[in-house]
């Protein structure tokens, strides 16, 4: 046992302490679990509660969301697809049958769960956060150890309220000096990727570092921390700081008055001591970093967007080459294509990645008196973005441009709600998958941050958005 | 839960990186009930085609590896999506184990609480194993858990497996006893914590009320 203060710790040894309820000797440990997030994907983990007739433990430490498989447009009080209301109805009366507190369609906050969690003030610093989603990660942009797990996990943590774990190495990755205009953290996130590999990550827990990262706004954080999991982390977070307390106060959920000043108290505690050793050190240097787009089927596919796409015939190592011909022929992109001659057919401005308030004003900044030449789906992060979108003008920039503007879920990013993209029709998406058939059988998906997609858009193929913003207000 | 033990098996090299767990189960499957069985929607896309015919050079299509018990991958194979069905649809179609240089870390999670044993080869050993059923298909390979390795012909490869996961499917334990046997430290746990950390508690508790 350690004795208290004889070793530095990092940030992620502080909150994995903080939840040790037991470590065995073979180093397994049982953590507890502060928030657990259930959507309708959970219907297996609620079924085997079911059949054990078992009660969930911490009902009001679990939160229920309705996102992945609710309709964007039409009527969401009765919805159309009878699959698609099975889905959606069996997380009511999940959450109904134990008593658990559900962002439903009729509610006014309802939206996907990463933005939702964040936004309510129910994902707060020093939390242990977990959801059968691997996009949990996100939540660690406010300093929260959070993590994505499988039914199994779910389903014990229903029962439990606790899960067991290994300790992740741990990872910094510094990001330091100052972007140049038009790089947002998804770029950021993508370069990341791209340098280290699609697992380059495994089995480690994220600290995101240096002065780029404490200079993001919350919404940047936690499009970043959202993609720690395609570069295979356990997980990804940023120490709490002053932007962290100035996004939370007020929040339903969050604490109140003094019992907000005495939570900001410990949660200023929660940054990796100076000299605190990492089990791997990345370093990058954000002038370095260039608008990103993916070209092929894995996220770390992707290249600055002044490039070209790689040539099999160049590549020396067989393995290597036929990869690259494998993702260039699902793409149906030519060896050696100038990216920015990759016309796409469709866009679109969603999911849990990029859906926040501050996506939608950079996508509509690029957007403003200009029309999209491919038609495309914008779907805010929650019904209460969607809200602010509109007293804002956001909608109307959007729709003037002609891109849909529709209801708040998971839509076109997952595509289980029916919000799919034809085979063989090339989008360019804000999410984070650009995964064979991930938007619909065929599809072909380049991820980018939305301003990019927005540039997209006005161009009718892959564009550098500098050109397009020099001289506006971003 | 099924022990995991020793396999001798027909094995299948599915050399395709970042095998994500899209492709093991298409997102249009997850609604599927796992009574159901889920073995038929297996990397339906990567099987069939769109008119939903076998596509007949794809690995696990060919008549000596259909029936294969063993995948032998790329790197982080698994990565991606956490949906634990596409465990289900790997285990319901009759694969216990797969073989792969790295793995997605929930992937490999939900693998162990299946039964389900994902045992990490070296990339050059994964190359060599998966050239060796290339030359002869119907070779079948030994998987020994007690021993960590692999015999492939005459040769014979070490694997690496976390060692909780490794006890645990050795046993078949079930992760929910074992917490059970724990109950009295976690409400300890509980009730220490909540003195400690006023804050961790979300401000309304009533899941009627409308703030």
């Amino acid at each position: 046992m350690p004795v208290a203060g004889s070793r530095s710790k990092t940030l992620f040894d502080k909150l994995w302490t903080a939840h040790e309820i037991v470590r065995r000797e073979d180093g397994d440990c049982l953590l507890w679990v502060d928030r657990h997030y259930v959507h309708e994907g959970s219907f297996h983990a609620f079924n085997r509660l079911a059949e054990r007739d078992a009660p969930v433990a911490e009902p009001g430490l679990t939160i229920g969301v309705a996102d992945h498989y609710v309709p964007t447009r039409g009527s969401r009080r009765t919805i159309a697809n009878p699959e698609i209301a099975r889905m959606v109805r069996q997380l009511v009366d999940n959450t109904a049958r134990h008593g658990i507190r559900l962002f439903g369609l009729d509610d006014p906050r309802q939206g996907i769960v990463h933005v939702v969690g964040p936004e309510q003030g129910l994902t707060l610093p020093g939390l242990l956060i977990v959801c059968g989603d691997s996009h949990t990660s996100t939540h660690g942009a406010l300093g929260a150890f959070a993590f994505g797990i499988g039914a199994s996990e779910v389903a014990h943590v229903l029962t439990t309220q606790t899960i067991w774990q290994r300790k992740p190495k741990r990872m910094r990755i510094a990001v330091e000096g100052t972007s140049g205009p038009g790089i947002t953290a998804k770029d950021i996130a993508l370069s990341i990727i791209a340098r280290i590999g699609a697992d380059g990550a495994t089995g480690h827990a994220i600290e995101f570092a240096g002065t780029a990262i404490r200079a993001l706004s919350i919404e940047g954080r936690l499009t970043l921390c959202n993609m720690s999991i395609e570069a295979g982390a356990r997980c990804g977070m940023v120490a709490p700081d002053a932007t962290t307390f100035a996004y939370l106060k007020g929040r339903p959920f969050a604490p109140q008055g003094a019992e907000f000043d005495r939570a900001v108290e410990d949660w200023a505690a929660l940054v990796s001591d100076a000299d605190a050793a990492f089990d791997t050190e990345v370093r990058i240097e954000a002038a370095d970093i260039a608008p990103i787009v993916t070209w092929g089927t894995s996220p770390e596919d992707a290249l600055p967007i002044d490039a070209r796409v790689p040539d099999p015939a160049q590549e020396p190592d067989a393995a290597r080459a036929r990869y690259l011909r494998e993702a260039l022929d699902y793409m149906g992109i030519a060896p050696g294509k100038q990216l920015t001659d990759i016309a796409v057919d469709r866009v679109f401005i969603g999911s849990c990645t990029n859906s926040r308030i501050e996506d939608l004003r950079a996508a509509a900044a690029v957007l403003a008196g200009r029309v999209s030449k491919v038609p495309g789906l914008v779907s805010p992060g929650s019904s209460l973005v969607k809200r602010q979108a509109e007293e804002e003008g956001l909608d109307r920039i959007f729709r003037d441009a002609g891109l849909e503007w529709v209801e708040s879920g998971c839509s076109m990013c997952v595509g289980i709600n029916g919000d799919l993209i034809a085979p063989g029709e090339r989008c360019a998406s804000t999410t984070n998958r650009n995964f064979r058939g991930r938007q619909g059988p065929g599809a072909r998906t380049h991820l980018m941050s939305p301003a990019m997609v927005a540039a997209a858009a006005v161009s009718g193929h892959l564009a550098d958005v500098r050109p397009l913003i020099a001289g506006r207000k971003v | 839960m099924d022990k995991f033990t020793h396999l001798t098996a027909t094995a299948c090299p599915l050399p395709i990186e970042n095998l994500n767990t899209d492709q093991i189960l298409p997102a249009r499957f997850l609604k599927w009930p796992r009574s159901q069985g889920l073995g038929r929607a297996l990397l339906r896309d990567l099987r069939f085609s769109e008119d939903d015919r076998e596509i007949a050079d794809f690995p696990l299509n060919r008549p000596e590896w259909r029936a294969a018990r063993i995948l032998v991958g790329a790197r982080n194979f698994g990565c991606g999506s956490s949906r634990e069905a596409a465990v289900y649809a790997l285990y319901d179609y009759g694969i216990r184990c797969v073989i792969a240089p790295s793995f997605g870390d929930i992937f490999a999670g939900n693998a162990v609480q299946n039964g389900l044993l994902a045992a990490v080869v070296s990339e050059d050993d994964a190359q060599a194993i998966a050239e060796a059923l290339a030359r002869t298909p119907s070779l079948p390979l030994t998987v020994d858990l007690e021993r960590q390795t692999i015999l492939c012909g005459n040769q014979v490869y070490d694997f690496a497996i976390d060692k909780v996961r490794r006890l645990r499917l050795l046993n078949g334990w079930d992760d929910l006893d074992l917490t059970r046997s724990y109950a009295d430290t976690i409400a300890a746990f509980k009730a220490r914590d909540r003195a400690a950390r006023p804050w961790a508690q979300p401000v309304a508790q009533l899941p009627s009320s409308k703030e």
